[in-house]
């Protein structure tokens, strides 16, 4: 069975599952796809209070949570849609254009 | 033992899927095709089949339904006609790039407008890109006898593609004749268990289905499908085979009748080949080298195989009961000309379109087109070659 992994963008047509099946879980996780940002937030760790309000806010799991606490964005997977900037009540986060 | 019986082409398609059993019906009625699922619901609520009847809202749905039962792992038909069958439209194409082996129970009848319910081809024809497979019948027998080889094409592991069985509405589906039908115990036996691979059901592995394409892998799975339809020449052949082994009943990519030495051939699609095969027969009978081709396998179409059955004609004529709307002819005119096109002797070809909406086509109809293409022989000129044929026109006649 071939898994998503061995699948990129120079696997021939044969080299690729039938339709575009991909026969596991949480294989996003393996997709850079940060790079279609154009906004980028920023994470001010001394104004935040671990509310964690932002979390399940995000639609992209792309604030990680490590024993019990945030940490900073992955932005492997952020697309800068600024919604935690928006519900972030204490203002430790930022948004603005990213420069490249 | 076969069992003698008389149904019209819905009862038989209708029987064929009780026989069968799949696991899931999706169902929104629409003329000529609403009574295989009308049909099919009396077997439900009879306890006749363990089927779950979905009824939706629309035949947007119905295919989407399918689609999403196919991926669960399930056995997912459903039925339309018209303007069904273009509002599937979409969900047509994600049935095919999914891979997901519907099938379809296609009752041919003219697209809207103007609105009409009567038989053309219009509405497969408009589907015949979506990436499905597409088998015609000319009669109830046909119908009957292609719903039961349709599911081992589409499900073959090479082939994973949808397959639409195509009747036409009213002539075939209204008209009640004579079939020869199959135990049910030695149907189930002959199209077997639906048991794909990979499914969203199995637990084993959480899969996903349909995902996002970038364009660097969208082309791939394109070429997959295509490659995939290219399978389903082989596959067709060998359930036609089996078929024949266990029914009796012999089935290829299309039929030829009286084409071992014919000289003037016409090529057509359903149900009006039995109209032409009295015409043929008549004509045989004072002495004209007449015969016929019937596509019954148009995706995928037998391109070389269909050039090798007409390498020996003089001139050919193609029918097809669909408008292209190209300006030069319709889609099996089409395809039939470049399929000739890499022959070394190339008949002479010519197109029309007949019988939209309904319009009849008489033997006498047949007879002209055959006395049409031996004046295209003998005088050397071929006139027009894309008309029409059985409209009130002004014009001088071509036939």
């Amino acid at each position: 069975m071939i898994q998503a992994k061995d699948i990129n963008f120079n696997s021939a047509w044969q080299e690729m599952t039938p339709g575009g099946e991909i026969y596991e879980g949480g294989t996003a996780a393996q997709t850079i796809t940060g790079e279609w940002r154009a906004n980028v937030p920023a994470f001010l760790e001394d104004k935040c209070k671990q509310c964690l309000l932002c979390v399940p806010f995000c639609p992209d799991a792309s604030i990680p949570v490590v024993d019990g606490k945030r940490v900073d964005f992955d932005f492997d997977h952020c697309k800068g849609c600024g919604i935690c900037y928006k519900v972030c009540p204490f203002g430790a986060i930022t948004f603005g254009k990213e420069e490249k | 033992m076969s069992i003698r019986e008389r149904l019209s082409g819905n009862e038989a398609v209708a029987t064929a899927m009780k026989q069968i059993d799949p696991d899931v019906f999706a169902a929104f009625p629409i003329t000529p095709s609403t009574e295989i699922p009308q049909y099919f619901a009396q077997y439900v609520a009879d306890g006749k089949v363990g089927t779950e009847f979905v009824t939706v809202d629309s035949e947007h749905s119905s295919m989407s339904a399918c689609i999403g039962a196919e991926s669960a792992g399930c056995r997912a038909i459903t039925a339309t006609s018209s303007a069904g069958l273009a509002y599937m439209y979409e969900v047509l194409y994600v049935a095919a790039s999914a891979r997901q082996p519907v099938t379809l129970a296609c009752v041919n009848r003219a697209l809207t407008g103007p609105i009409n319910i009567n038989c053309d081809h219009s509405d497969s024809m408009g589907a015949r890109d979506a990436g499905w497979i597409q088998i015609y019948a000319e009669n109830n027998q046909e119908a009957y006898d292609n719903y039961l080889q349709a599911m081992r094409i589409g499900e073959h592991p090479e082939v994973r593609l949808p397959v639409m069985i195509c009747q036409d509405g009213f002539i075939t589906s209204h008209g009640v004749e004579n079939i020869l039908l199959e135990e049910t115990e030695a149907v189930k036996e002959f199209v077997g268990e639906y048991k794909p691979e990979n499914y969203l059901l199995k637990k084993e592995n959480p899969m996903a289905v349909g995902a996002y394409d970038v364009t660097q892998y969208y082309m791939e799975h394109k070429v997959q499908q295509a490659e995939a339809m290219k399978n389903a020449k082989q596959v067709i052949l060998d359930v036609a085979a089996d078929f024949e082994a266990k029914f009796g009943r012999k089935y290829g990519f299309f039929e030829e009748y009286q084409m071992e030495d014919a000289e003037y051939a016409i090529v057509l699609i359903g149900s009006t080949a039995g109209t032409c095969k009295v015409a043929i027969d008549k004509l045989r009978a004072e002495g004209h080298k007449v015969g016929l081709v019937k596509i019954r396998v148009f995706r995928p179409f037998p391109a070389e195989e269909l050039a090798q059955a007409l390498s020996k004609c003089k001139a050919v004529a193609v029918l097809d009961r669909s408008e292209g709307f190209n300006a030069c002819g319709g889609p099996l005119g089409a395809e039939t000309r470049n399929a000739c096109y890499d022959l070394e002797n190339r008949p002479k070809i010519i197109n029309i379109v007949y019988g939209l909406g309904g319009r009849d086509c008489a033997v006498e109809d047949a007879e002209k087109i055959y006395h049409h293409l031996e004046k295209i022989v003998a005088t050397g000129v071929t006139g027009p070659v894309y008309f029409h044929m059985g409209q009130r026109d002004l014009r001088e006649e071509v036939l």
